[in-house]
């Protein structure tokens, strides 16, 4: 047969030998650095999508908390004020009271005071009224004892020292 | 600042812009001189029959001449002329012929056979006799001085010898070996400087990812793919790029040659043998699941289909590019054959257009046999490596 008388013998050999060398020399100089370096990419591409992936998640997961932070910060803050009016109005209205009651304290106090030295000048007068009614009285019983006339008027020029002090 | 570097960048891309263009013409200017230094070594040939300077002008010749290209050759000739002397003159370069004889190995250039390819040059080397018919070489048997063919145009009194000349296919192998051993090592090492390739490699990579992806990995399964990658880029690359040299003016038809696809077919008959697993031998020797008469009918069925599975690998692979390149070279005559009935610019424009749609069919042809070579390959590996864990 034709095709039969064109093969040849030296040319098959030829040929095995070229692509066995062939495959040998590109399977470790060329394919096995090529498909390395794809699969390494690959994956690379790969891990990088997931941790965009991831980001994406903890970015909604941090904005969630965000929210919630938000919105708890805001209901402590409204909490925070109500309280603070609440404390602000229990001082004023203490303060109001105490202030009152200290007046009314002071007041009372004062008054007291007031009595007592009103006493106490009472008592001061009374003690002496009672002084300079005992000295005229010395005055006149010493002068009573030279005129009638002497004692009449020194009694007289007493009461009108008195009247001027 | 910025107005600098902007400059500074576009100068360093100038720059290197004009060293890739320096080094084009480089390489340009260097295979020129190769080409033209080697161009022209020999004249004169002698063995020309027809007297009208070797023009292919009848069917016969025609035939003659698509045989010839069909073959594998021992020169490397791009064209042929007959100067205005009436001398022939081959433009191409010899290749060096390796013979095993009765006598040990013998060497020489071709050029010792002076382009004569029907027996009459005969060549001299330590004692033997030899002679190149019809593109194989021939040792004239001991006391011949002149080789005599018979009516088949057989030699009579010479028998072959083992041929191991770097033929021109073996140079358009080596060649295409050559390129793809230097264009994906390249690649390989482009991976280094960063992680997507520059240059050719932005135009590799996508086919290497096409054989991974698109061929071994669905045939071959996750699990087992990476190990018979080796084999299967370089094969699919292999037959792709000598497919397509041997659609160019060089005229390499590597892939039609029967010995090449055989010996393709041989290593991926070899790779599903020594990878198949107990599985795969049991379903050819002893098919599971049916009862004995049949296993025993089933078994020769099996190893025959062992069989066949290269034999369709290299005889397709075979027959399609034959098939392409004579197909291609017949309409190409038609510019001679139909000269008389459409004149010559009808008959060269009818064969023109044809040839072209030819041609670019014969491109695609060229991608989808290395594909089917290489998916077959993939799938009969596949099978021999697939784990049968339903039985």
């Amino acid at each position: 047969m034709e095709i039969f008388n064109d093969f040849s013998v030296g040319l098959f050999f030829m040929q095995l030998v070229i692509l066995v060398v062939l495959i040998f020399l590109l399977a470790k100089f060329a394919w096995k650095p090529i498909l390395n370096s794809i699969s390494e990419r690959e994956e690379g591409i790969q891990n990088a999508l997931d941790a965009a992936e991831n980001a994406r998640k903890e970015m909604q997961n941090l904005q969630a908390d965000n929210e919630k932070l938000l919105k708890e910060a805001r209901e402590e803050r409204d909490a925070m004020m109500k309280e603070a009016r609440e404390i602000k109005d229990k001082i004023l209205a203490d303060a109001k009271s105490e202030a009152s009651e200290q007046t009314a304290t002071m007041i009372e106090n004062a008054k007291a005071t007031i009595k007592q030295e009103q006493q106490a000048a009472i008592a001061e007068l009374k003690k002496k009224v009672g002084d300079l009614s005992i000295g005229i009285a010395q005055k006149v019983v010493k002068k009573e004892l030279a005129s009638q006339d002497d004692q009449l008027k020194l009694v007289e020029d007493m009461l009108q020292e008195v009247t001027l002090n | 600042m910025c107005t600098f570097a902007r400059n500074l960048i576009a100068k360093t891309t100038l720059i290197k812009g004009m060293l890739i263009t320096k080094k084009t013409i480089q390489v340009l200017t260097t295979v020129t001189l190769l080409f033209t230094s080697l161009a022209i070594f020999a004249g004169g040939g002698g063995g020309t029959s027809s007297n009208d300077g070797g023009r292919v002008n009848t069917k016969e010749e025609i035939e003659a001449y698509k045989k010839h290209h069909l073959a594998d050759s021992h020169d490397f000739s791009l064209f042929s002329y007959t100067n205005d002397h009436g001398e022939r003159k081959h433009v191409g370069f010899p290749l060096p012929v390796i013979v095993w004889t009765s006598k040990g190995l013998k060497t020489f250039m071709s050029s010792a056979f002076h382009h004569n390819d029907d027996g009459h040059e005969i060549v001299e080397k330590g004692g033997v006799k030899l002679v190149k018919i019809h593109s194989k070489i021939y040792e004239l048997e001991e006391g011949a001085t002149e080789v005599t063919l018979d009516k088949d145009y057989h030699a009579s009194n010479a028998h072959k010898v083992l041929d191991f000349s770097m033929t021109k296919s073996v140079f358009g192998m080596l060649l295409v070996g050559g390129l793809m051993f230097f264009g994906f090592r390249s690649l390989g090492k482009s991976y280094k400087k960063g992680a997507i390739p520059t240059g050719a490699g932005r135009f590799l990579e996508p086919l290497v990812l096409y054989v991974r992806d698109e061929i071994a990995r669905p045939n071959i399964g996750e699990k087992h793919y990476r190990k018979f990658m080796g084999f299967l880029l370089t094969v699919f690359f292999f037959i792709w790029i000598l497919n397509l040299l041997g659609l160019t003016p060089l005229g390499f038809n590597v892939t039609g040659q029967i010995a090449v696809t055989v010996a393709l077919a041989l290593m991926t008959f070899l790779i599903v043998q020594f990878s198949g697993n107990k599985d795969y031998w049991k379903h050819i020797f002893w098919m599971p699941g049916v009862p004995v008469p049949m296993k025993i009918i089933l078994a020769p069925i099996e190893v025959l289909g062992m069989l066949t599975k290269p034999f369709s690998l290299f005889v397709r692979l075979f027959a399609n590019i034959t098939a392409g390149h004579a197909v291609v070279m017949g309409i190409a005559a038609l510019m001679i054959l139909l000269q008389e009935q459409f004149s010559t610019v009808g008959a060269t424009g009818i064969s023109f257009i044809l040839t072209l749609f030819l041609t670019l069919i014969e491109v695609l042809v060229a991608f989808l046999q290395a594909y089917i070579f290489t998916m077959l390959s993939s799938l009969f590996i596949g099978m021999a490596v697939e784990e049968h864990d339903h039985h």
